[in-house]
């Protein structure tokens, strides 16, 4: 049984800043074992710093990040932007896919059997079969996504992160995502960053905007979401009051 | 007098020794220019190459084998780069232009104070791989084990980092150690590449294979088999040209393969309505 009533991961009175500004400044989070959240907020506002930040990619200048994840390799699932790697580069699908297993290799030596099996099942259960083969530059939008969904889940994940995942899809693949992303959200949380809620909110269960500070919505009511919706524009003006969350 | 037929001047042993180091640098080329020409590279690798132009010029003031000095600058400057931190890009962008004009200063300083007989700067410049002597042969043949070794040990996480190296560091890859090790085989090839090309022209040969092999394949084993044809097929031919029409080697092999990536360029936009098929990294089909 999972222990649903804590925490995996505990974001506490967490500050970050490249130079001499904070670009986030006493955030407090919680994510639970069951939890689909999404972090909503204006470009620059620290959206990616906190997804940094919890990936291990950046240390907080203060405060700390408590990780109760099973310490294995590959326990992070990692869904980036486009924009963070090469569509064009000369690899297929399932080549990608494999990839989401380096961590259970060592650092020598080619993937071995079961990498290729693991990835085969992964495309599998995905509905991408098909494209094992194909060379990742013919690949649609909502392909394409569904791919680093794939590649992520291979590791058999703890947790999956996505960044921005429905900014290069079409409505169709919006829809699968969503889809997707419920199913497996019976499994594991789920954490989406998105300056653009619409196309994923209905599944989303909690909403948190980040601008600097970080402001939790707990239960998603239609009014909660309306004003996640607004909350960073609101908040660039100095805006109105949320509740903020403090530690559980 | 005329030069000896091209079939006579094969059995010169300095020619033997230039057609040998020039394959097996095309060799090299091929496995490694994708992953420059993927990763962006191409601006380290020119820093190096210049770089190592200091390192020449220590080993002539000395009297040693010159191979040395680009061999032990180019590491440094791999290794020195592969430690900076990739967050601060402006930083290591400018870190290279500095290494750059630092080492070919020093060269020219050195060469300039070297007693005796100085050395033509346009040999170390432009390459002259007809000067090519045994004991380079033997350094370029296990420096090429080395890097080819390398590689295929490595391949994996090589092809993941270039590939995506934020998702490789949160799955828990070496990712700093990984991209200095690129860094560093790069700057092996590079000063291999010095002895065949010359320094201002070791971009050329790291890159006109591969983009062109990245026109033709969609995968990258193919890539990398289709730069390895691709470059000693340049090369040899080059050779034979330049000896042919009494020219620098360097340049010709370089324009020869200016020439094939620009006839595969055009005859991929008359065949194929999409046009050219490379796309920098990051850019939208």
């Amino acid at each position: 049984m999972v222990d649903v009533e804590t925490p995996l991961i505990e974001v506490r009175n967490v500050s970050f800043g490249y130079g001499a500004d904070l670009v986030l400044e006493g955030i407090n989070l919680a994510i639970y074992p069951r939890d689909y959240l999404a972090i909503l907020g204006p470009n620059g506002g620290g959206k990616t710093t906190l997804i940094k930040l919890l990936l291990g990619l950046l240390t907080p200048r203060s405060g700390e990040i408590v990780d109760r994840l099973p310490d294995r390799p590959g326990k992070l699932g990692y869904v980036p932007q486009f924009s963070t790697f090469d569509r064009s580069f000369p690899l297929r699908v399932l080549e990608v896919v494999r990839m989401g297993r380096i961590s259970r290799r060592g650092l020598l030596g080619p993937y071995n059997r079961d990498d290729q099996r693991a990835a085969e099942a992964m495309l599998e259960r995905l509905h991408l079969a098909d494209l094992a083969g194909r060379p990742i530059r013919e690949l649609s939008g909502g392909q394409m996504q569904r791919v680093l969904i794939a590649r992520a889940l291979v590791s058999e994940p703890a947790i999956l992160f996505l960044d921005e995942p429905t900014a290069s899809i079409d409505a169709e693949s919006r829809e699968t995502l969503r889809t997707l992303l419920l199913e497996l959200n019976e499994k594991i949380p789920i954490v989406v960053v998105t300056h653009d809620p619409t196309s994923i909110a209905a599944a989303v269960r909690h909403v948190a905007c980040v601008n600097r500070g970080l402001h939790y919505h707990h239960e998603l009511t239609n009014e909660a979401l309306e004003e996640a919706y607004g909350c960073p524009v609101e908040l660039l003006g100095h805006g109105v009051p949320h509740r903020v969350l403090h530690s559980h | 007098m005329p030069a000896p037929s091209l079939l006579h001047a094969l059995s010169y042993a300095f020619v033997q020794h230039a057609i040998f180091a020039g394959v097996l640098a095309a060799i090299l080329c091929g496995v490694i220019g994708p992953f420059v020409v993927v990763k962006r590279l191409a601006f380290i690798g020119g820093g190096i190459s210049h770089a190592a132009f200091g390192g020449l010029g220590l080993c002539f003031f000395l009297g040693w084998n010159p191979i040395w000095g680009a061999i032990g600058v180019s590491l440094l400057f791999a290794i020195l780069l592969g430690l900076v931190d990739t967050e601060k890009v402006r930083s290591q962008d400018a870190l290279i232009g500095v290494l750059w004009a630092a080492g070919v200063a020093a060269g020219i300083v050195f060469i300039a104070k070297t007693p005796g007989y100085a050395p033509n700067l346009m040999t170390y410049l432009f390459g002259n791989i007809l000067l090519v002597t045994k004991a380079d042969v033997w350094i370029t043949f296990a420096l090429s084990a080395v890097v080819l070794a390398t590689v295929a040990l490595f391949y994996k996480g090589l092809v993941a980092v270039a590939f995506d190296e934020v998702f490789a560091r949160v799955q828990g890859a070496p990712v700093r150690f990984l991209r200095t090790l690129l860094l560093v085989l790069m700057a092996l090839v590079v000063v291999i590449l010095i002895q065949v090309v010359g320094i201002i022209l070791v971009i050329a040969l790291l890159t006109i294979p591969p983009v062109i092999a990245l026109m033709l394949c969609r995968d990258l084993k193919w890539v990398i088999l289709t730069s390895i044809g691709l470059g000693v097929a340049m090369t040899l031919a080059g050779l034979g040209l330049s000896y042919e029409a009494d020219l620098p080697s360097g340049p010709v092999i370089i324009l020869l393969g200016t020439a094939v990536l620009l006839a595969v360029y055009a005859a991929r936009r008359t065949w194929k309505k999409g046009g050219l098929e490379i796309r920098g990294p990051g850019e939208r089909a």
